[in-house]
Parts: structure tokens; sequence; C-alpha cells
């Protein structure tokens, strides 16, 4: 059955409180989920009061904050800090999004900050995204043609065909989509999720591409692609405004029409 | 415990090359089941009484007959449809998942020949 509740080995305990520095001014507390594999403790959720008058604005700001002033073990992904490499994606306040371009005062009262959910969770705020990164692969998200590119330059794309992948190339793959969809949740060893769906859409509308057949026989099938129950929480969530909930209807639009 | 690949997990048995039939059919039923629904509601909405005879009398009208042969077995179909659905979301791979799919094509196979047959039963004036 599908798992509704946390096994007894993850339910989260309240963990240590950090106050904030003397003298400190404008202060707002975040609530970080701690996690330690070595430990052979439950998880925790760490307090910190964290001073914003000597802190950048971002959730990703104060998470850096912490890990050089406060609490060194704190451990996430970072690396770009402005929204392109899809690194530090996690929870904050109930939504999933990347931590560089959540401002700060976007969030009322005490910031929530936990991994992405219903994922293995290496350490803290770093899930174990193996299986979200093979099921990628698993879609060849590459060009495949039988026609040779011309010998004297590349294979030309006109600007309305390169319009309809302008969308959906301008993802990340930081799977803030896929791990906040409940399909992907309770299947997400044969459901492919939304991110790697939208990848598959990228492939299928590019005009060079020579495959489509092949990519739609192998996403036909009642888990990779008909899990999703057009739910949208990937659209609402994606912190990039793109719409993997429309890309996945416009597969299942190519299955049918491929059929009439 | 197994050291197969992510990748190899991921493509697993491969695709089952199906799905679009079940998405289709669940479509196309529910357009079918707007139109047959919307009528069996309004057509009830307008009846003088709902008394067991006023109810038995259109029923025995040849065209509302023929309406309800379409709208219980549209119904079961639809409802087995989505129930599937539910099924496939919530138990993951294994017997149960299994058995409950085929205990679930029983039951409304069932339900829809029980409803036809009462229908039918009505309509050529054998029920009491």
């Amino acid at each position: 059955m599908a798992q509704f509740r946390l096994p007894a080995n993850s339910r989260i305990s309240r963990g240590k409180h950090h106050p904030a520095p003397e003298g400190a001014k404008n202060t707002r507390r975040f609530a970080v989920y701690r996690y330690s594999p070595e430990a052979g403790e439950n998880p925790r959720v760490d307090t910190y009061e964290v001073d914003l008058d000597s802190c950048g604005p971002m959730v990703l700001d104060a998470l850096i904050k912490i890990k050089n002033d406060i609490d060194s073990t704190l451990t996430f992904r970072r690396s770009c800090r402005e929204g392109i490499c899809g690194s530090c994606a996690m929870n904050i306040d109930g939504t999933n999004t990347l931590a560089c371009t959540q401002a700060i005062e976007d969030v009322k009262g005490e910031v929530k900050v936990y991994p992405l959910p219903h994922m293995p969770v290496i350490k803290d705020l770093v899930p174990d995204l193996t299986n979200f990164y093979a099921q990628y692969a698993s879609i060849k998200p590459w060009l495949q043609a039988k026609t040779p590119p011309p010998p004297d330059g590349e294979r030309l794309q006109s600007r309305e065909d390169q319009a309809k992948i302008n969308e959906p190339s301008a993802c990340i793959l930081c799977a803030c989509c896929s791990t906040a969809c409940p399909s992907y949740w309770w299947n997400g060893d044969r459901y492919l999720g939304p991110a790697v769906l939208l990848a598959a859409y990228r492939w299928l509308v590019d005009s060079r591409d020579e495959a489509a057949g092949e990519r739609l026989d192998q996403l036909e099938d009642p888990f990779r692609l008909y899990r999703c129950h057009t739910i949208m929480n990937c659209t609402r969530t994606c912190p990039k405004g793109l719409n993997p909930a429309k890309a996945i209807g416009e597969i299942k639009k190519m299955m049918a029409e491929r059929r009439h | 415990m197994s050291l197969r690949s992510p990748l190899g997990r991921v493509l697993g048995l491969g695709s089952a090359k199906d799905g679009f039939s079940h998405w289709w059919g669940q479509r196309v039923s529910a357009v079918a089941l707007v139109v047959l629904g919307s009528w069996f509601a309004i057509s009830l909405a307008l009846l003088p009484a709902l008394d067991y005879a006023t109810v038995k009398a259109w029923v025995a009208v040849p065209f509302n007959t023929v309406a309800l042969l379409l709208l219980v077995p549209t119904a079961a179909f639809h409802a087995r449809l989505g129930v599937q659905v539910v099924i496939e979301d919530y138990i993951a791979a294994g017997w149960l998942k299994v058995l409950s799919l085929v205990v679930i094509a029983f039951v409304f196979v069932a339900a829809a020949v029980a409803g036809m047959f009462a229908v039918l039963r009505i309509s050529f004036g054998v029920a009491p």
C-alpha cells in the first residue's frame, strides 16, 4: 500500500535551538530539517534565530549564514545562487522551490526549510535523486535523427519550431515539480514524473528529432505516463514558471493523434 | 539488496505499450455520461411523483428503457476504470493489486448486468 505516515525511523522530533546573537534587532527564526545517517537518531528540526541585518535577502543566504556563523554541520546543495543550476531545490514554507530565488521577506513568520518531499534523505537538506536522474536518462534526452546533418553546417530550425522548445528546454531539472506530485510520491519507481515527461516533450516537439514514434512507444504505459492525473502541483510549484502539466497533456494528445 | 543499476531499475520490464485505451475509454464514457446522466436526473426531477408505480411506468416507456440500458453499463464501465486507477495508485505491485483489479472487474460487470436485468424486467412488465 502507499505509505501515508512516515516510517518510525523518519518521524521528526524537536531539535536544538540556536538563539540570536546579542544586540541583533532584526531577527527571523528558521526551522530547518536535520538528519545525519551516522547519528543513528530520528530526524529533528533545529531552530536558528538569524540576524537579517547581516544577511542577504534570500533563504539560501540565510542557510549559508547559518552554516558559516552558527552551525557548520548543516548540509545542503547549492551552486549558482541565481536560479539556473537547480541545486538548492528544497521545501520552503510548505512549497518546493529554489532557496536562492525565494526571498526571506516573502515568507510570513517562521521560515520552515525541509528537503524535497518523499525522497530518501542523504543528509539534512540533501535528497537522493539517483532514481530521478536515471528516469531522465531513460527517455534518451538527446537528439535522435537518421538524416545526417548538412555537411556544411548545423541542422536548421525555423523560428516557429524553436519557439516550441523554448519553454520546455528552460527546465533546470531541480526536481521541485516531480517531488511535489502525489502520483510521483506513491509510484515514483514507475511513474516518470512531471520533470522527466517535460523533458520527453521537449524532444517530441523538436523539429530536428526523428524519433517521436519510438519516444511515444516508450512512454505509452499505464505507469510511465498515465499516472498523471492532472493534479497540477507541478505547474504551481515550478520555480522557473514552466508548465509540465500542459506538456504531459500534449503528450497524451499525441498518443491520441497517432491512433485516429 | 540488488546491484542492478539505477537505469536498469527504471527501464524495468519496459513499456506496456498500452494505457491509451484506458485513458480514451474514461474520457469517451465521461462524455456519454454527461448526456445520459443529465437526461436521467432531469427526467426524474420532472416526474410528477417518485412513487413506485410512477417510476415503473416511466422506465417502461421504450425510449427510457433504451436510454437506461445505455446509462447503466456506461456508468459501470466508467466507474470500473476510475476504481482501477485508485487501486493502481495506492496499492503497490503485488498479488493484492492484481486480485483487487480482478475483483472490481467482476463487481462492476455484475452490477451492470443486474441493473440492465432490472430495467428489462420492468420494461417487459414482469416486475410486480
